[in-house]
């Protein structure tokens, strides 16, 4: 979503994304004419009148779950984004029973939050479990 | 799942759904409204809903974020189409 018109939107995908990825952009360019949803969202430069880069996890039932906001001059990392995403699905599957540690990706050890763990996460998570 | 949207000349527009508070009386009361608003939204709340005009693989379609409830959805701002980045 950007201040563009989805006219722009449409210039922008076929002249140019869609010469660095086979098909273009595969979901909707959202626009936001006057950030008024960037207002809401707490992401829109009024200065500037463009939106920052804000990337929002919301959840099945319209919960936001996390965000992150960049100034424009550095891109993301859709990479970091999924991994949060499937973490998220993970805990909500598992209602809410499990936690995932840092770099947590699927496949890997969660955590059983409870009286048990209380001060005993290192006898079963180092951070080294990041890089297995 | 979004509608398909007549083009015209007027530039199609979207904005947030529901009914704001009204504007409050006195000038305190609307400076705190005004800065609730633009405040950060807060993790573990409900994202506001909205609509808005969009390109999706060709065609243009009014997007209303509630519609998408009963998925996961990834929403990103960015400054402006051929910014670079």
């Amino acid at each position: 979503m950007s201040v563009d018109s989805v006219f722009v939107h449409k210039m922008w995908n076929d002249n140019e994304i869609s010469k660095m990825t086979e098909g273009g952009v595969p979901f909707a360019m959202l626009s936001d004419a006057g950030g008024k949803v960037g207002t809401i969202y707490g992401i829109y430069d009024d200065n500037a009148g463009v939106e920052t880069r804000g990337r929002f996890i919301i959840d099945p039932d319209g919960v936001v779950q996390g965000y992150e906001v960049l100034t424009p001059p550095v891109g993301r990392n859709i990479n970091e984004s999924i991994r949060q995403v499937q973490a998220f699905q993970h805990v909500r599957n598992s209602k809410g029973a499990e936690a995932t540690p840092s770099g947590w990706k699927p496949g890997k050890m969660t955590l059983k939050p409870g009286p048990d763990l209380v001060g005993n996460v290192w006898k079963v998570w180092t951070p080294a479990k990041e890089k297995d | 799942m979004p509608e398909e949207m007549k083009v015209g000349c007027a530039r199609p527009t979207g904005g947030p759904v529901g009914e704001k508070a009204k504007p409050a009386i006195n000038s305190e009361e609307k400076q705190i409204t005004q800065q609730k608003e633009e405040g950060m939204i807060k993790v573990g709340q409900k994202a506001p809903d909205f609509t808005a005009p969009a390109y999706l693989k060709g065609k243009f379609v009014s997007v209303k974020l509630s519609e998408y409830l009963g998925k996961w959805v990834l929403l990103c701002f960015y400054p402006g189409d051929f910014t670079f980045v």
